[in-house]
């Protein structure tokens, strides 16, 4: 296909029930998006998923920043571009996108991020809101499908007006919830990708970036005034009863519409820059203003700032997911604590799941054990509770490194790393790299669990698999080659098998624990649940007619 | 049955129990029947083993995806052992449908509790057609599955 014919996607119009992130696939699509690029992350995954679905040329990068720069580079290549991640994502891309916002775009880049307040799948809470004020970039919070469908659009007008890029933010509730969705035809790209030397833009060395500052600047205060002013149509007011107002933005906006049936509402759609001016007339016209929004009070504080006076929500709510009820509550000045509900039954390893071999060794063999983020993550839990850290993906080498490093002998002598594969290929290079260049006196061992796919976020492919996200065969990475070749002494792959798994990989540590060599332990076996998936390789389409396969004859 | 009002269901089972799939099929109806309709459920980590539950809200006009606490009219438990953490969110006269509300000993495949569950499920939604249901279930199942999943629908209509 070349990029000419990839320009018009085929559209039809149609009502469909979707989840948002589905909404957000539709709506790539049907705006001739030409690259997306991605790393899969609860509960932003499925949206490149679908677009692949749908006949959108999508990827997985080997994690976050590697992806955002690869659409940066195809959206300054005039590509029409999306990005997604979670929420985690983006501290790991936050490098580029700050810059990113100082270069700017040649056509429209959205940076989709997913938010995960009350940590449904997620080491912390964080609201990407802060993002856009600290890089500079507008973004966009849909409240249900039909607002990612129709933000979606929007961005990429926005991002090609102002030749910026621009988040798109949901929560989990956005993203995983399903609604019903109108479909129309969405404005196509306006030219097909081409490069144009512009060295000023694109190269930020000091004497390039200072003047880029003042034009972002510049750009954000044009886009604040643009959407303060009704053609933006990103605001809605919805008449209600003028004694209580409420602005809100996202999910925070549906639960309040059912909370406070007969309130007026400022819906507000681009919540940075945020139109300040539509809300000081909103606030003007009721006599008691409350900010209702998920995760921090970030539209409350930005709103008292410019000395308009509305309520926010007492610090107990930025905890969690908001829900009816909790709206109900704040509009009520109700700080007491919600009922205590009994709990569901917790995730655990599946029965027959390779980790759980490994997992049972641990516990012969009184470790310390620095981890990581995966299904192997669960291994913390009964009946194993083996792991002593997780903190981000990737940190369970250096972390295992560090605490070698100041450990009195005995006890650093039973530190140990535990890492997935997917997780090696995202950001664990870099934390052999270290071991190979500054390895402690006791050496170190590095398990890196390969089931051969990302399991924890839905059986992803990644550079490890040989197989692309829409299972086409590719180049494979791998990962005993790349440690022997970056200078790990020993190098082993051991087959947890579950006869005598356990009892040879108890063995096999305790020989490589008394050295002071720097060892990894490649335990292999692939994901029960994977089982199916590879069934599809077995269709897959060999290498050489392969999309990026063998260039030389053509 | 339905008018103005939102009527509130949640599905809930086990990891792996096809909670998702009978969320699904109950939404496709509901939308085929011209209401509006959310659905929202927590995944991500559902392989496991671990409790998944799916809230459906349909009516007019429906605003927040989560039905709110003590206002579930009915619940469906696809296992016994989730009925303890889920049966605080009905209402007062809300209805419990649960694996022993059909005759276990009919239902051929065991996997098809989730559809017989919904069988249960449509005789209190009469308004609902018996062909949006069959379609839905169509729509949600390879071609080969068609026929154990409409009797296991079967039964579960019969069961009332
Ligand atoms: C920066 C970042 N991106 C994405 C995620 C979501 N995530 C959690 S674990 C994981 C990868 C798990 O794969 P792997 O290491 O192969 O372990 P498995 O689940 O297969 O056991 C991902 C992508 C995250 N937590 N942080
Ligand atoms: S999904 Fe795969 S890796 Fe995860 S617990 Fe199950 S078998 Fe193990």
């Amino acid at each position: 296909m070349n990029a000419a014919t990839a320009l018009q996607p085929t559209f039809q119009p149609a009502r469909l029930l979707l989840s948002g992130n589905e909404a957000l696939a539709y709506a790539a699509y049907h705006s001739g998006v030409q690259l997306g690029t991605g790393y899969p992350g609860t509960p932003s995954t499925e949206m490149l998923e679908n677009f692949a679905k749908l006949g959108g040329h999508a990827q997985w990068a080997p994690n976050e920043k590697v992806a955002f720069e690869v659409a940066l580079g195809a959206a300054i290549a005039k590509g029409r571009t999306v990005v997604t991640m979670k929420h985690v994502g983006l501290n790991v891309a936050a490098d580029p996108l700050f810059t990113a916002a100082y270069t700017g775009v040649a056509a429209g880049f959205v940076v989709f991020v997913a938010d995960d307040f009350g940590m449904a799948s997620s080491q912390n809470e964080q609201d990407t809101r802060y993002y856009a004020k600290a890089a500079g970039l507008p973004l966009l919070d849909p409240s249900d499908s039909q607002d990612a469908y129709d933000f979606f659009a929007k961005a990429i007008e926005i991002s090609e007006r102002w030749q910026l890029p621009i988040i798109l933010r949901t929560t989990t509730r956005v993203s995983h919830s399903k609604s019903i969705v109108t479909l129309h035809e969405l404005p196509p790209p306006l030219q097909p990708p081409h490069f144009v030397r512009d060295i000023p833009t694109y190269v930020m060395i000091p004497a390039y970036a200072r003047p880029a500052h003042a034009r972002l600047l510049k750009k954000l205060d044009e886009i604040q005034e643009w959407n303060d002013s009704s053609i933006s149509s990103l605001q809605r007011v919805i008449p209600g009863d003028s004694s209580l107002g409420i602005i809100a933005s996202g999910i925070a906006y549906i639960h309040a519409r059912e909370a406070a049936p007969h309130a007026c509402f400022l819906k507000i759609g681009m919540p940075f820059p945020l139109p300040l001016e539509t809300i000081r007339k909103f606030v003007a016209s009721v006599e008691r203003c409350v900010v209702i929004e998920e995760g921090d009070p970030i539209l409350a504080e930005a709103i008292r700032a410019a000395g308009i006076h509305v309520e926010s929500k007492p610090p107990l709510y930025r905890l969690g997911e908001l829900n009816v009820q909790k709206v109900r509550k704040i509009l009520n000045y109700d700080i007491s604590p919600d009922a205590a509900v009994p709990r569901g039954k917790p995730p655990e390893l599946c029965p027959a799941c390779p980790h759980r071999t490994v997992f049972s060794a641990f516990q012969s063999l009184n470790l310390i054990i620095t981890g990581d983020i995966g299904c192997y993550t669960l291994g913390v839990l009964e009946p194993f509770g083996e792991m002593d850290t997780c903190v981000c993906m990737g940190a369970s080498i250096g972390m295992g490194l560090g605490m070698r490093h100041v450990l009195p002998e005995d006890q650093a002598r039973r530190v140990l790393s535990v890492i997935g594969d997917g997780t090696f290929m995202h950001s664990g290079l870099t934390g052999l790299l270290e071991m190979v260049y500054n390895p402690p006196p006791t050496g170190h061992i590095v398990l890196i669990l390969d089931n051969g796919t990302t399991a924890m976020t839905g059986l992803q492919e990644h550079p490890g698999t040989g197989r692309t996200l829409d299972m086409h065969a590719t180049g494979q990475v791998r990962i005993e080659d790349v440690a022997r070749g970056i200078g790990v002494q020993n190098v082993i792959v051991f087959d947890p098998d579950p006869k005598d798994g356990e009892e040879n990989l108890i063995k096999l540590v305790k020989e490589y624990l008394v050295k002071n060599d720097t060892t990894v332990i490649i335990v292999r076996r692939p994901c029960i649940l994977s089982a199916k998936k590879e069934k599809e390789y077995k269709k897959v389409i060999p290498i050489t007619e392969a999309r990026g396969g063998c260039h030389g004859c053509g | 049955m339905v008018a103005d009002n939102i009527i509130n269901v949640i599905v809930a089972g086990i990891g792996g129990q096809g909670v998702l799939r009978a969320s699904d099929i109950f939404g496709q109806v509901v939308f085929a029947a011209g209401y509006d309709v959310k659905k929202s459920e927590v995944h991500g980590m559902s392989q496991r083993g671990g409790s998944v539950v799916s809230d459906i809200r349909f009516g007019k006009q429906v605003f927040s995806p989560m039905v709110p606490p003590e206002e579930c009219d009915y619940l469906v438990v696809l296992e016994e052992t989730q009925i303890e953490s889920n049966v605080h969110r009905l209402r007062p006269n809300g209805v419990l449908i649960k694996p022993d509300s059909i005759d276990l000993t009919k239902l051929r495949n065991k996997r098809s509790i989730n559809v017989a569950l919904l069988g249960v499920l449509s005789t209190y939604l009469p308004d609902l057609p018996e062909e949006l249901w069959l379609s839905a279930i169509r729509n949600n199942f390879a071609e080969k599955l068609h026929q154990i999943n409409e009797t296991a629908f079967r039964l579960g209509k019969s069961s009332r």
